[in-house]
């Protein structure tokens, strides 16, 4: 039978609009009008850009710079001139803290990133291939699992320290990078495996595989697209992980070398002037514990508004 | 059920030694070795502290003695202090760590348990909204804070407790707090978040409708099985207690195990940072594969079959 042209007609947007009950939203849409009603995670979220554009263009607004030193003004309380006091060296707080947001936010962000790329390519693999080999691939991580990440860092950091002589007394931000990077994806990797095995049994990844897509299609465009809610709020939750990592590292003097001052060097510093000048605590343990509470509150409310399970 | 146990056991060995090995070759990837710091020193010295090492061994050789003395419990001598092997450092040093940690420990389940409990029972309640205060600080300030806070605020402001040094009940309190701090917090809602669970099930409605007290109610039958997430985080907690001691056995002059792992990062004393992680992590896989067995004990639900997963 014959279909004449006349008889389709062509639908212009309006009439599509006036067929829809309500505008269709995404699944990112929806998580976010979830995440816009969560004020905690919100003022979070506002804090944690905050951090990043003074980490970023504050320090170009002090006179001083991190390493700038004036034996005039040792150990002084906030003042105008220095509203977070001065260190031993008479070095201007504010700026060595805003530095230190810049080497905890990018230790931060580099780990998540690793950690998602790692992870995801890792957990995707091992849940989507499953038998002997997500066995051998899942053995790997319960057995670096099995002591705790920071003294696989530890061991890392005391490596790098020697390999890489050239960055002096601390281990630098790069060998930090790379620690991290090695051992922060292990989370990641088991829950993309487990959503991956839940996932692959689904009805649209077997009519993926019944047109005929490539394997790494259906993994990559199929599957991993529909985990993307756990995993960004694990990414997100590894930030603060990492940050802390960062602080406990510079604390045990395997972090950043000096004059580069990250937050838990700050603290660590500190600690030796403690009764006569605690202010030089304060700012930095400030910074370290504000922002890894805004990140646990932001991966949170991530974690409500992209679980579709949460829902109402 | 044994052959559950024995294919745990197996595989905590497994884990031991992958460990040993991983830690061994990072040790020998180090260029120079451990003397490269020293001083110039004559060639027939280096060459006899070498054989005293038995650093002059081809590396399999190496590999395999070591791996053979941490089977006979010999972790090696230290590089540093001539004369004291690693083995004398821990026993000398690991009972402090040990009080410290199980007073920690018990300070963690009590108290995280106990606030949990609380706040689960007065869910949306002034109690409720405290507790979580009280845990969501917990969780995001780092023990040295906590530590170096405590201290500014209990030593030297009050004068209440000892700063630094070790020997009375008084000098164990803020550290063991400090090192409390983010495990109390984190069980303390893992127990209201389980216990909320818990006392939404039919089973509760039940125990009410035959007339039992509440009392016995919320102790035999909520928190029985509200408790059983909170076994189950031991292994994070047992990590979290180790980790935390490198940072607050510093911070507290406390003279432990952890003090002496970080010492020796400073000094590059690698035969006792070696043999130090080892012992931490059998220490770390033995408890984690006790605490497995204790919980499939405690909760008949457990299926025994298959591995952890």
């Amino acid at each position: 039978m014959q279909y004449p042209k006349e008889l389709f007609v062509r639908l212009t947007e309006k009439d599509v609009q006036a067929e829809m009950v309500r505008p269709s939203i995404t699944y990112w849409q929806d998580a976010w009008r979830r995440l816009k009603k969560n004020p905690v995670a919100m003022i979070s979220l506002i804090f944690i850009v905050f951090l990043l554009l003074v980490s970023l263009f504050g320090p170009y607004f002090s006179p001083y710079s991190y390493s700038d030193q004036d034996f005039d003004r040792q150990n002084q309380g906030p003042s105008m001139e220095h509203p977070f006091g001065t260190d031993s060296l008479g070095r201007d707080q504010l700026v060595r803290v805003m530095y230190g947001a810049r080497i905890s936010l990018s230790v931060g962000f580099v780990a998540s990133l690793t950690t998602f790329l790692f992870g995801v390519i890792y957990g995707g693999i091992s849940g989507y291939a499953g038998g002997r080999v997500d066995n051998i691939m899942m053995r790997i991580v319960d057995i670096l699992y099995s002591i705790p990440f920071l003294l696989w860092v530890i061991m890392l950091m005391v490596l790098f320290r020697e390999i890489f002589p050239a960055t002096g007394g601390g281990a630098g931000l790069y060998s930090i990078f790379i620690a991290l990077g090695l051992v922060f994806w292990l989370p990641m990797a088991r829950i993309v495996r487990g959503q991956i095995l839940s996932l692959k049994e689904q009805e649209f990844a077997l009519a993926a595989q019944t047109i005929g897509a490539p394997k790494w299609k259906i993994l990559f465009r199929h599957l991993i697209p529909n985990a993307m809610g756990p995993i960004i709020v694990t990414a997100t939750l590894s930030i603060p992980e990492a940050i802390f990592a960062e602080a406990f590292l510079s604390f045990i003097g395997l972090g950043v070398s000096a004059p580069m001052a990250s937050w838990g060097m700050l603290a660590s510093d500190a600690l030796s002037s403690l009764r006569s000048f605690p202010h030089l605590l304060l700012f930095p343990a400030l910074a370290i514990s504000v922002t890894l509470l805004a990140f646990n509150f932001l991966g949170d409310g991530l974690q409500d508004a992209l679980d579709p399970r949460m829902r109402k | 059920m044994l052959g559950y146990l024995i294919r745990r056991f197996l595989s905590a060995l497994f884990a031991i030694w992958v460990v040993i090995t991983v830690t061994f070759i990072f040790m020998h990837l180090i260029p120079g070795g451990p003397f490269q710091t020293e001083k110039a020193i004559p060639e027939a010295i280096k060459e006899n502290i070498e054989a005293r090492y038995k650093l002059d061994q081809p590396l399999h050789i190496q590999y395999l003695d070591y791996l053979g003395n941490v089977v006979r419990g010999d972790l090696g001598p230290s590089y540093k202090y001539r004369g004291q092997t690693v083995n004398d450092i821990i026993s000398e040093r690991f009972p402090v760590s040990l009080q410290l940690g199980l007073l920690t420990f018990v300070i963690a389940i009590v108290l995280g348990v106990g606030a949990g409990i609380i706040a689960a029972l007065y869910q949306g309640r002034t109690p409720d909204y405290i507790t979580m205060f009280f845990s969501t600080i917990g969780i995001s300030v780092p023990s040295f804070i906590l530590g170096t806070l405590l201290m500014y605020v209990f030593a030297f402001r009050l004068g209440l407790l000892p700063a630094a040094m070790w020997g009375t009940p008084q000098h164990v309190i803020m550290p063991a707090v400090a090192l409390a701090g983010l495990p109390t917090a984190f069980i303390a809602r893992l127990t209201r978040s389980s216990m909320l669970d818990v006392l939404n099930q039919d089973y509760m409605r039940t125990a009410l409708a035959k007339g039992l007290s509440r009392l016995r109610i919320i102790w035999v039958h909520a928190v029985k099985n509200a408790i059983i997430p909170v076994i189950t985080y031991s292994g994070p907690l047992l990590a979290a207690i180790l980790t935390g001691s490198f940072i607050v056995e510093n911070i507290f002059a406390v003279p432990g195990l952890g003090k002496h792992f970080v010492t020796s990062i400073y000094n590059r004393d690698y035969t006792v940072i070696l043999g130090l992680t080892i012992f931490y992590s059998i220490l770390l896989i033995g408890l984690n594969m006790f605490v497995d067995f204790a919980y499939t004990l405690i909760d008949p639900r457990i299926k025994l079959t298959g591995g952890k997963e």
